[in-house]
């Protein structure tokens, strides 16, 4: 579904880090945690391609949809130059999301730097579903964690952990996940992040025993299933378009290459 | 009931209206039925399969670039095999004829893979991609080669009763002389043009971005270079073309018939619309009810000498 949604935030939230609200009913009705959108800038032909940008907030009873995104190259930096009432065109909700049908109640989830886009409406769910969360968010610097009164509002237990020390625990996300997992185990880990996390996360969870879903990143032409720019390899040696079966896979799927 | 004709035919492939999808643009036709009625379509034109399955190249696969994008999926595909059996019939539902797109790593394989799609009642024409540039074994070099595009279409046509279209590459010095051997070698069609051959860098790791390194460019970017080519060997080859490259809206469609395509296939622009084969399709209805036609194939090359 094409739909234009209208801008009723654009604010700028951390390093580069920017969160934009946007009224689109439809998407707003339909997507699930871990969906994303593709987002068409302009439309000429500067830049081409739409972007895909994770839904970051779903609000189906208001119509209105969040996106949390990094600035990284042109089409970002276009974005956080839109203003309130402004129209974007966007593509969506496109791939399949989390599934949050697991057995026990203990959910954690890892994000890394801009990574932790999807999980506000996961978040939400789990909430609903009765489960308990952990969040283990890591990122370069203080600066680089955004919205922890979001999180914090769904009950999550947080565990800040930054590159340079300068809030939470220094280093990376896998040490205080190992940590969690041997002290108190879990039912299911959720992750989301650049793939070297997403590999050592799954490998931290299979260490113990821990099922769970990682959302993937590709370069994407279509978003659609159309193009095949998006088809990685699995473990099986099989391709998997990101953008239709993914982004979010089973952990064990992915082979990382 | 439209007032004005759309209907075409391409070399015996017979359209309702001269709109189709680009290879690999598409996929089988069924991932876009949410924003495309297939059965709305000229002819559905399906991702290219190769006689056995290709695992394709590399991640990553695509580069944005000024007005356009490369690619270089490397013909990614389940095989003929497994295209006739799971995929074939679902899309023969929507009733839109089908155009499978082929290519092999050597030209034996071209006649193989037609040989198994001639009993399939649901083609209704083969489009043979002698240009892709992905695949380093075969794409390339017989797209570049006036005799082995000749070749190429004799084998297939041996191999077939269906409408032969052969799909040129653009990476060549003189297009009217491939286009010239393929009407030799007894096509019945071409489709003009492939994606151009390119690559970029990425400035921070100072490496190509592409995993294979070069990849085919498509997009409005290479507009003009299509438009160009559809041109001259419209005004020197007698046979109807299937005009392609960068169509982003029904007007750059429009200005295909006019250079002397008999058709068009919307490609990348279906990334940016995915419903832009619709609004083509009303678009071109659109400007022959204004300008006063009631054929299309009355625009037909209205711009060449
Ligand atoms: C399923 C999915 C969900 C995503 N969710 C978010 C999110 O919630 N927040 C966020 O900030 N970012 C997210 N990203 C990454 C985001 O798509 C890129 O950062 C963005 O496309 C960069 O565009 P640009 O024009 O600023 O950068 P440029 O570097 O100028 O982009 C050039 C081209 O490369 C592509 N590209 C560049 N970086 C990436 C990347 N990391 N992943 C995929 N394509 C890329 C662009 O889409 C564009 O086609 C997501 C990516 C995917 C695949
Ligand atoms: C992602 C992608 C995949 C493609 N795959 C094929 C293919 O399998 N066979 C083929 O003949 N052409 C293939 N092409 C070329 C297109 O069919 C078309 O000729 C080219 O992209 C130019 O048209 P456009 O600018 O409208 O996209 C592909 C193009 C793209 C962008
Ligand atoms: S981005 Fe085109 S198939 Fe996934």
């Amino acid at each position: 579904m094409i739909e234009q949604g209208k801008i009723l935030l654009n604010e700028k939230v951390g390093r580069d880090i920017w969160r934009m609200e946007l009224k689109c009913p439809w998407i707003a009705m339909k997507a699930k945690p871990g969906q994303f959108v593709n987002v068409k800038l302009n439309d000429v032909a500067e830049p081409l391609l739409r972007r895909p940008i994770s839904l970051h907030g779903i609000d189906a009873e208001n119509g209105i949809i969040s996106l949390l995104y990094l600035v990284v190259g042109r089409g970002t930096e276009m974005m956080t130059k839109l203003e309130n009432g402004d129209s974007v065109d966007l593509l969506g909700p496109l791939g399949k999301g989390f599934s949050t049908f697991f057995h026990g109640r203990r959910a954690v989830i890892v994000a890394g730097g801009i990574g932790s886009a999807p999980f506000y409406p996961l978040m939400e769910e789990l909430k609903a579903k009765q489960k308990n969360i952990t969040m283990i968010y890591g990122a370069r610097d203080a600066e680089s964690l955004t919205c922890l009164d979001l999180y914090e509002e769904q009950g999550a237990e947080m565990i800040l952990v930054t590159e340079d020390g300068s809030v939470g625990e220094k280093g990376f996300v896998t040490g205080p996940l190992d940590c969690l997992l041997a002290e108190r185990g879990a039912d299911f880990v959720y992750a989301c992040g650049p793939e070297a996390m997403l590999k050592a996360v799954e490998e931290v969870a299979a260490n113990h025993g821990v099922q769970g879903e990682v959302s993937t990143e590709a370069r994407m032409g279509c978003g659609l299933g159309v193009c095949l720019s998006c088809s990685k390899k699995g473990k099986d040696g099989k391709n998997r378009k990101v953008c239709q079966d993914g982004p979010v896979f089973p952990m064990g799927v992915m082979a990382y290459e | 009931m439209s007032k004005v004709s759309l209907a075409v035919d391409v070399g015996g492939l017979k359209m309702k209206n001269p709109v189709t999808t680009a290879s690999g643009t598409f996929g089988s036709g069924l991932e876009m039925v949410e924003y495309v009625d297939l059965s709305r379509l000229g002819a559905v034109t399906v991702k290219g399969t190769t006689l056995e399955p290709r695992p394709g190249n590399p991640q990553p696969r695509c580069a944005e670039t000024p007005a356009g994008m490369l690619n270089s999926i490397g013909l990614e595909n389940p095989g003929v095999e497994v295209f006739v059996a799971e995929t074939l019939p679902k899309v023969a539902e929507y009733g839109s004829p089908i155009v499978v797109n082929i290519a092999g790593k050597d030209i034996e394989d071209y006649g193989k893979v037609a040989a198994i799609l001639e009993k399939e009642s649901a083609v209704s024409a083969l489009e043979v991609n002698v240009s892709c540039p992905n695949v380093k074994n075969g794409g390339m070099a017989l797209g570049t080669n006036p005799d082995l595009v000749r070749e190429t279409a004799e084998t297939v046509k041996a191999n077939t009763t269906k409408p032969v279209i052969m799909k040129l590459s653009p990476n060549v010095t003189d297009i009217v002389a491939v286009a010239k051997a393929a009407k030799e070698g007894g096509a019945d069609g071409l489709t003009l043009i492939n994606c151009l051959l390119g690559m970029a860098i990425d400035i921070k790791t100072k490496k190509p971005i592409l995993g294979n390194v070069v990849g085919g460019l498509s997009g409005p970017a290479i507009k003009p270079v299509a438009l160009r080519m559809v041109y001259q060997v419209h005004n020197a080859v007698d046979l109807p073309i299937i005009g392609l490259g960068g169509i982003a809206c029904w007007q750059d469609a429009v200005e295909f018939l006019l250079a002397g395509a008999t058709a068009v296939s919307v490609g990348t622009g279906n990334f940016l619309d995915p419903s832009l084969t619709m609004k083509v399709i009303d678009g071109i209805e659109g400007y022959l009810i204004d300008n006063g036609y009631d054929d299309v194939n009355d625009i037909i090359g209205l711009a060449a000498k």
